[in-house]
């Protein structure tokens, strides 16, 4: 006889594994249908052969290999910027004194509500000015100056005590050898959670990347996959589902392999 | 002398920053408001000055009330569910059930694939018929339905994949949350006599309150934000029934060119987003306060 803490502790791991398998059915039916001929789409005979031709068939109808270069291009060069950017704004607000810093501050976390996603008529108004309309830059440059990751580095870089910094000084470092050898080194955990968290942000960024892009050159994935999947393909499910896959497998393999650090990232990031 | 040097350094390290948010955040939000005012631009007929009537004339919008009425109960919708499954699942993930790990990588993994892939998946998984969902219900004698098809049920169905996409992620922050409060304190419950769900309810769930005000605000900006899934799977329809507000600004602007209607329209979205900063902050100065 099951006693009643026994049996509470089976309910509630088998509720657990129920909803877990519930979550998991969308992605399980997208990999199944990807891997089985499409007279198996809906068909669930596990003895249906596999096969890896929804695959070669997704790679050969859509430029992926163009559109992965492009999302590495953007990822890449948004990330490199943030970091850049960020790195000396936060340096900044946490260790100078200067005339209209709070009011500075403030307005960067302005952009923590008015995200450049909401205000895409003006910057794409902008920008097209600029005679920037479809290129990979339009489609970086609202995003790189991040007030999460200033906010981020800034209370990071509050935390270095100062005597470190003094340390250095006499060491003969400047304000930027000071920033370069106290600060960056021991804000590192930190900068791979910004790092994960932007390049997961940005490589699933769809709606402004859709806006900008006109043309092969400058779709990342995920508007490749959306052109892909919204036109000429018929419905063949099968091989929509391994276009699916291809665009987000690098993340989901990565996720897969460095899962806790993941998590990590995202908690760190999120509760500053 | 010092601190002048201290001046121009710090404003030298922020300028670079400052100039892209000005250009990307706060011209934009300015100019938004401004261009409201104005006619949409044509080759042949430029911009005329018109006061309050694009406001009158979106007053007067059925589909704009639709959009913004449909964002509120995709809001409510979204967030209550994703918040009571989150808190589920950290608890579940909590507990030392049998392979936690791996409940945890289930309920994490839709957080990192791409909302676009999202929705591809989920459109397969609603085709009527022939997709999972009515294949199923065909199990227990259900009826094909077009899920996206019919607008009483298009809203619900893009809700569910919000829910899907989110839950996960809100679920880590209860969870750093829950592996912070003391053991003790369901040892003393338990000798006072204290039941399961009464503990949750009078010790779990108001410690969690920090938490659950964060992710509340996280949650109703994606709410306001996050509209890929729209443009995939429904494209608004059928009869703007599933279209949100953003959704319809990016269809103003970049499918019918009304670059001032957008406009129009983008300013009431700030102004709702400026609505939730205030809030936001008073339940950030409350959150000092608990601390």
């Amino acid at each position: 006889m099951l006693n009643p803490g026994r049996l509470d502790t089976l309910l509630n791991t088998l509720a657990a594994w129920l909803l877990a398998l519930l979550w998991l059915l969308p992605l399980a039916y997208a990999v199944w249908s990807a891997f089985h001929p499409t007279a198996y789409s809906a068909r669930f005979d596990p003895l249906a052969p596999l096969t890896l031709d929804n695959f070669r068939a997704a790679w050969a109808a859509a430029p992926f290999p163009r559109y992965f270069l492009n999302t590495f291009s953007l990822v890449g060069g948004i990330l490199a910027g943030q970091l850049v950017l960020c790195t000396l704004a936060a340096y900044a607000f946490a260790r100078f004194r200067f005339p209209g810093r709070d009011l500075a501050f403030a307005a960067v976390l302005v952009q923590l509500m008015i995200m450049p996603d909401v205000v895409l008529v003006e910057n794409y108004r902008t920008l097209h000015e600029m005679g920037l309309a479809d290129t990979l830059t339009a489609m970086a440059l609202p995003y790189v100056a991040s007030a999460f990751g200033i906010f981020l580095l800034r209370q990071t870089f509050k935390t270095v005590p100062k005597e470190l910094e003094e340390a250095a000084r006499i060491e003969g470092c400047g304000a930027m050898g000071v920033l370069w050898r106290v600060y960056i080194p021991l804000a590192k955990p930190v900068y791979l959670a910004y790092a994960l968290v932007s390049v997961s942000y940005h490589w699933n960024n769809f709606l402004w990347p859709l806006v900008v892009s006109n043309s092969v050159e400058t779709r990342p994935l995920t508007v490749g996959l959306a052109v892909f999947a919204g036109t000429d393909q018929g419905i063949d499910w099968a091989i929509i589902n391994a276009a699916t896959l291809i665009s987000s497998a690098p993340l989901l393999v990565a996720f897969l392999l460095f899962q806790r650090q993941f998590v990590q990232s995202f908690l760190r990031a999120g509760i500053r | 002398m010092e601190d002048r040097r201290q001046g121009v350094i710090g404003w030298l390290l922020l300028l670079p920053a400052a100039v892209l948010l000005a250009a990307f955040t706060h011209y934009p939000a300015v100019a938004t408001l401004w261009h409201s005012l104005f006619t949409t631009g044509r080759p042949n007929r430029p911009a005329r000055f018109i006061g309050l009537d694009n406001y009158r004339a979106l007053a007067d919008d059925p589909v704009f009330w639709k959009a913004l009425v449909n964002n509120g109960w995709y809001a409510l919708g979204t967030i209550l569910p994703s918040i009571a499954l989150a808190i589920g699942m950290a608890l579940w993930v909590d507990r030392k059930l049998a392979g936690r790990g791996w409940l945890r990588l289930a309920y994490f993994t839709p957080t990192v694939l791409p909302m676009i892939a999202v929705a591809n998946i989920w459109l397969f998984f609603y085709t009527p018929d022939y997709g999972l969902l009515d294949q199923l219900r065909g199990l227990f004698g259900g009826a094909a339905h077009n899920w996206l098809g019919s607008p009483g049920t298009v809203l619900g169905a893009v809700m569910a994949v919000a829910i899907w996409k989110e839950a996960g992620f809100f679920m880590i922050f209860y969870l750093a949350a829950l592996q912070q409060q003391s053991p003790e304190l369901r040892e003393a419950a338990a000798l006072e006599g204290c039941g399961r769900w009464q503990f949750f309810r009078r010790v779990t769930f108001p410690l969690l309150m920090p938490t659950t005000l964060f992710v509340l605000v996280n949650a109703v900006i994606n709410a306001f934000r996050l509209v890929d899934h729209i443009v995939v799977m429904t494209r608004g329809g059928p009869d703007n029934a599933s279209s949100l507000l953003l959704f319809y600004i990016y269809e103003t602007g970049f499918r019918y060119w009304d670059a001032a209607y957008a406009a129009t329209l983008t300013a009431v979205l700030l102004a709702l987003l400026a609505v939730l900063a205030v809030l936001q902050f008073g339940l950030l100065e409350r959150r000092t306060h608990y601390q």
